[in-house]
């Protein structure tokens, strides 16, 4: 038993990723947190996303299935998992079939290197972003043989539409990449790097988050690739291809049950792995708030704070809300399921103060903060914007984000010269 | 088994040139104009293995500079031949080639 | 980082290769033939990472992977009709293209037998974490002139493209 917290000890001392130490038993420990954190991401994004977008509607949402509609995720999971599942009847099998996976597997293989901290990543690749970018274009393959294979005449054009979007503004996307890209080359020796975790260090080393940096570039760079993003996994205002007023659900109209669930999946877990990249290259990864600025020790005590004092925020709201329950017995189980529901995130604040713990999860809490608000972000677009137009989506992506993307990476690219030039001759 | 085991530059070229044969067999033999480019396809994947096995047997990156640019020109001629077939199937609403016998004496 | 397993995980990947690339050429539905390419196009990405070329590994990824075979993906939809799938798959000279493929093999190999030893059998190479960088430099560098070539092609072949499929010019 020594033996093993020893190995364990050993390892969370050493400095690198499981990746770089070679070590396989720890790549797969990382692998199975990564993928139990995305799935709980996943179900705790259904539930908000119904309750934020009920409030944002003045309504209450969910509220029957469990405290405040809490257990609601399960039930969809469960009804989800009950239903029958119908293929089409001259539907392509095989593909058919396999729609679904190549979808979901290019969802879950980009959070390979996803830096949640300095080696909290499964691997940092020396071509991390590039990778990202590649793999989630691979879900296109998936969408267009969901599409074909329905053989009917909705999911089809679900499908072209879908694809064409998605592949319009992955070129958008990209140029905002490269001209984030081209900030962390402003080093002494000149040399950029495309891994992910070096992005975030060139942040650290420049003193500044890219999304400030030559100031409005860095922001012009950053709402293109924000665009683009919520374009590029199908959320609105750009779901045309997937709304239910629009194309009765698009290209998974014929899909139900269990296959319909692994598309909600795939299409949460993009929104989370864009996130991911916009964070990690424009809001400083996993760095706190000014952590050049304020960097003296009781600073670095008081940001250390946070995570603890999030969840034991969390746990103040369940038990107020647990007292506000109405006092009919019927209720007695949902506020005693509230109540417990708050110790345990009560428990996990405390835990949170403890100091050992708290310099490891300091890293994980900021990020996943970080990509949290872009989460409410996406709720937020839905819950306000209309729908783009399909032909108003198309001119968007080539017409105006394009050149904008172009400017400012010919821009940023002058500029750094400049700075070059003048400041270090 | 010991040559087999170790892994040498001679197999990787073996590898592309099967890959090479079956693009070739592929394009020869098929009449459906489509998997006659996807075959072309074949051909120039086989190719740049062979650039990019030299690239790490003498060290240097000039095979993947070569490799990319093959790549580059594999797009550009995917995208003029798909827009031929597709100009192609307008007219005779088939992708047989063994129908593309106009000029046929 | 030290290389593990590398003749298992050739022989996987190779193995992949040609079994996707036998499906291509022998599969009587053009979306499988893709979906086949497909594979051997990621497999062949990993081939590459193998061979310490991860950025044009990447790149296949990206563009190959991610973009061609979307475009063949588009235009299979566009142009298939039940009709093609009854037919008969193979033209009508496949005897004389398969006496040429063979010859072809043959031909193979032979230089490879002849050929076998003039391959070093070098120490590893020290493992560097920059090739992005030096492909970078050689391609903005040496290769400078076929760069701007390479782009003026892909505008030339746009345009041709677009030519190409209107209806009306």
């Amino acid at each position: 038993m020594g033996q093993i917290i020893q190995y364990i000890q050993s390892y969370l001392d050493s400095d690198l990723t499981p990746g770089a130490a070679g070590n396989m038993f720890w790549a797969l420990v990382y692998i199975m947190l990564v993928f139990v954190g995305l799935s709980v991401a996943v179900i705790a994004m259904n539930w908000l996303e119904r309750k934020i977008l009920a409030h944002m509607q003045v309504r209450l949402g969910p509220m029957r299935v469990g405290p405040h509609g809490l257990l609601q995720p399960i039930a969809d999971a469960i009804k989800l998992l009950l239903k029958e599942d119908i293929m089409p009847a001259e539907a392509d099998g095989l593909i058919f079939w396999v729609a679904p996976f190549v979808v979901v597997l290019a969802a879950f293989t980009v959070f390979v290197v996803v830096p949640f901290g300095p080696t909290h990543a499964i691997t940092d690749m020396n071509i991390g972003i590039l990778f990202m970018l590649g793999v989630s274009s691979l879900s296109v393959l998936g969408i267009v043989m969901a599409g074909w294979a329905s053989n009917s005449h909705y999911p089809l054009i679900g499908a072209l539409r879908s694809s064409a979007q998605m592949v319009s503004y992955e070129v958008a996307m990209g140029l905002a990449v490269v001209s984030a890209i081209l900030m962390t080359s402003l080093n002494a020796e000149g040399t950029g790097t495309l891994s992910m975790i070096g992005i975030v260090q060139a942040q650290q080393a420049q003193h500044e988050w890219f999304i400030f940096k030559f100031f409005p570039l860095g922001l012009i760079a950053f709402f293109i690739f924000a665009v683009a993003m919520v374009a590029e996994t199908n959320r609105a205002p750009f779901d045309l291809a997937e709304a239910e007023s629009e194309l009765t659900a698009g290209f998974h109209t014929e899909y139900s049950g269990f296959r319909w669930s692994l598309f909600f999946l795939a299409e949460y877990s993009a929104m989370i792995a864009v996130s991911s990249i916009a964070v990690t290259l424009w809001l400083g990864g996993w760095l706190r708030p000014f952590p050049n600025l304020l960097s003296n020790s009781t600073w670095d005590l008081v940001f250390s704070l946070f995570p603890g004092i999030t969840f034991l925020f969390f746990a103040a709201i369940c038990f107020y809300n647990a007292a506000r329950m109405p006092k009919h017995p019927l209720f007695r189980i949902q506020t005693v399921g509230l109540a417990g529901f708050g110790i345990v995130l009560g428990l996990i604040g405390v835990i949170l103060f403890i100091p050992a713990v708290s310099i490891r999860a300091q890293d994980i809490f900021w990020f996943a903060a970080k990509v949290a608000g872009f989460m409410y972000m996406y709720i937020w677009y839905r819950g306000t914007f209309p729908r783009y137009r399909f032909d108003q989506l198309m001119q968007m992506g080539w017409k105006v984000l394009l050149p904008m993307g172009l400017g400012v990476l010919v821009l940023t690219a002058s500029v750094a010269l400049l700075q070059e030039k003048l400041w270090h001759p | 088994m010991q040559s087999m085991l170790h892994i040498t530059t001679l197999h990787y070229l073996v590898l592309g040139a099967a890959l090479f044969l079956l693009g070739v067999i592929g394009v020869l033999t098929r009449r459906n104009v489509v998997i006659v480019l996807m075959s072309i396809e074949l051909i120039l994947n086989a190719v740049n293995l062979n650039l990019v096995a030299f690239s790490r047997t003498w060290g240097g990156v000039h095979g993947q500079v070569f490799a990319i640019f093959v790549i580059t020109d594999a797009a550009a001629e995917a995208a003029v031949g798909l827009g031929i077939l597709i100009a192609f199937f307008r007219n005779k609403e088939t992708v047989n080639i063994d129908e593309v016998n106009l000029l046929k004496w | 980082m030290a290389p593990v397993a590398t003749p298992f995980f050739f022989y996987l990947l190779s193995g992949i290769m040609l079994i996707g690339g036998i499906l291509v050429i022998t599969r009587k539905n053009p979306v499988h033939s893709a979906l086949a390419l497909i594979v051997t196009l990621l497999a062949q990405a990993s081939i590459y990472l193998m061979l310490y070329a991860p950025f044009v590994a990447g790149v296949q990824i990206i563009l190959y992977a991610g973009g061609i075979m979307v475009l063949f993906l588009f235009v299979i939809m566009l142009v298939s009709i039940d009709r093609s799938v009854k037919e008969r798959q193979f033209n009508s000279q496949w005897i004389v293209g398969m006496i040429a493929a063979t010859a072809l093999g043959g031909l193979f190999i032979a230089v490879f037998m002849k050929g076998k030893n003039i391959f070093p059998e070098h120490a590893l190479p020290v493992i560097e974490n920059d090739n992005t960088q030096k492909v970078a430099t050689m391609l903005y560098g040496q290769y400078m002139f076929a760069f701007e070539i390479a782009s003026l092609l892909l505008l030339v072949a746009i345009i041709g493209a677009v030519v190409m499929a209107k209806k009306r010019i």
